[in-house]
C-alpha cells in the first residue's frame, strides 16, 4: 500500500518506521527542514518529503491521488483536519486517518467525512484508568456514530451485579454487556449469566446510560 | 444580522466595530483576552475568550442561530476548521473565511467555502496600479 504520513514528530517517525518494516511504500511529509534532515538520516531520502503537508502543491508532487491512505499526525487538530479534507475531497484518497488531541473533535471530524480519528488524549487516559484502581469504566473505543463507547470494568464486591443474573439487573436498553472474562474463561453472556465479583466486563453503551451501567457493575 | 467573528486582530477588530456601527449584533471570539480589550470599552457587541475550533466555544458565542460567521485568525487551518464546523455542524447560512495562502483559498473555494485571500487581493491591486 502507498501510505502518506503528514507530521514527522515522534508519532509520525515511529509510525513510518514500523510501516516501512511491514513492507509498505511510505512517504513522510515534514515541513521543518532541520527535523526533516534527521528523518532523512533515519528513514532514507526516498521516504521523506520536506514541505508543507497542508499545501496542495506538495500533495500533487507526492502523488497524493494514488495514495491508499493519508495519515495526519501533527500536534495540531486543525492542521490534521485540513490535510485530511484536501486528501479526501481534492484527491479522492479512499482512507483518511487523523490524530486528534481534543477528544471532542472526534465527532466533528467524523461529520466532516474523515474516516478514522485516533485520540491520543483518550488513549493515554484509558491506560492510566486501567493502571489505577479508579471506580470508573475504562473507555476502550468510541464507535463512529451516536457516541457509543466500548467500555471495560470489573464487577466490584457487593455491587448490584455481584451474584445476580444479567436479566435481573435492569441494564438500560441502550447498553449491552457483550463479554465476560472470569479467570481463564472468556464468554459471551446470556440473560441467565450470573455475574460475580472480579468478573471483567466488556460492554457497549451510550453516554446517557453509562452512569447506570457503572453503578450496577461497580456500585459507585 | 447576528454576526460571529473569530479572531480579533487588526482585521477582526475593524470588522467588528464596523458591523456594530452598522447596527448588527456582533460577537467576537479570540483566545487572548488582551486582543478583545483592543475593541475598547465602548464596543457595543459581545466578546468571548476561547479557541475558535472548539465547538463548545462557538456555542457559547451563540453560533446557533447566527446569520453569518467570519473566520479571520492569522492561521489558515484554524480558519478552515472553524468555518467547516460553522457550516457543516451548526448550519450557519453565510460563512466567510480569510486565507493568507492564495492556493489554499482557491481550493477551499472550489470545495464550497467562501474564501477571501488578502494576498491575492493585494497582488491584484498592485498589478492594476502598475498597469495604470
Amino acid at each position: 500500500m502507498y501510505l502518506i504520513i503528514v507530521g514527522g514528530g515522534k508519532v509520525g517517525y515511529y509510525l513510518s518506521k514500523s510501516l516501512l518494516a511491514e513492507g509498505h511504500e511510505v512517504l513522510l511529509i515534514e515541513r521543518n527542514p532541520r527535523r526533516a534532515a534527521f528523518l532523512i538520516d533515519e528513514l532514507g531520502a526516498d521516504h521523506v518529503w520536506v514541505g508543507d503537508g497542508c499545501d496542495s502543491s506538495t500533495f500533487a508532487q507526492v502523488g497524493m491521488n494514488r495514495a491508499d491512505a493519508v495519515i495526519a499526525v501533527t500536534g495540531d487538530d486543525e492542521d490534521n483536519l485540513v490535510v485530511c479534507l484536501l486528501a479526501k475531497r481534492k484527491f479522492n484518497v479512499p482512507r483518511t486517518i487523523a490524530r486528534i488531541n481534543n477528544p471532542r473533535n472526534a465527532e466533528i471530524f467524523a461529520r466532516l467525512g474523515i474516516d478514522v480519528t485516533v485520540s491520543t488524549t483518550e488513549i493515554i487516559q484509558a491506560q492510566i484508568e486501567r493502571a489505577l484502581p479508579l471506580r470508573s469504566l475504562v473507555h476502550l473505543l468510541a464507535l463512529r456514530r451516536g457516541g457509543i463507547q466500548l467500555v471495560e470494568g470489573k464487577v466490584a464486591p457487593g455491587a448490584p451485579a455481584d451474584g445476580r443474573a444479567l436479566r435481573e439487573l435492569g441494564i438500560p436498553a441502550d447498553a449491552l454487556v457483550v463479554m465476560v472474562v472470569r479467570g481463564d474463561q472468556t464468554f459471551i453472556p446470556s440473560g441467565e449469566t450470573i455475574l460475580r465479583a472480579d468478573d471483567e466486563i466488556l460492554a457497549v453503551t451510550t453516554p446517557q446510560s453509562e452512569p447506570v451501567l457503572r453503578q450496577l457493575l461497580l456500585g459507585a | 444580522m447576528r454576526i460571529v467573528i473569530l479572531g480579533c486582530g487588526r482585521l477582526g477588530a475593524y470588522l467588528a466595530r464596523r458591523f456594530a456601527q452598522d447596527g448588527h449584533e456582533v460577537v467576537v471570539i479570540d483566545r487572548e483576552r488582551e486582543a478583545l480589550e483592543a475593541l475598547g470599552p465602548d464596543f457595543p457587541g459581545e466578546t468571548v475568550v476561547g479557541m475558535g475550533i472548539d465547538a463548545e466555544v462557538l456555542r457559547r458565542a451563540g453560533i446557533e442561530g447566527a446569520d453569518a460567521f467570519i473566520a479571520v485568525t492569522g492561521y489558515d487551518n484554524t480558519n478552515i476548521m472553524a468555518a467547516e464546523v460553522a457550516r457543516e455542524i451548526f448550519g450557519v447560512p453565510r460563512v466567510i473565511t480569510r486565507l493568507n495562502d492564495p492556493l489554499r483559498a482557491e481550493i477551499f473555494q472550489e470545495l464550497g467555502l467562501k474564501t477571501v485571500s488578502p494576498t491575492a487581493l493585494a497582488v491584484e491591486a498592485i498589478r492594476k496600479c502598475l498597469e495604470d
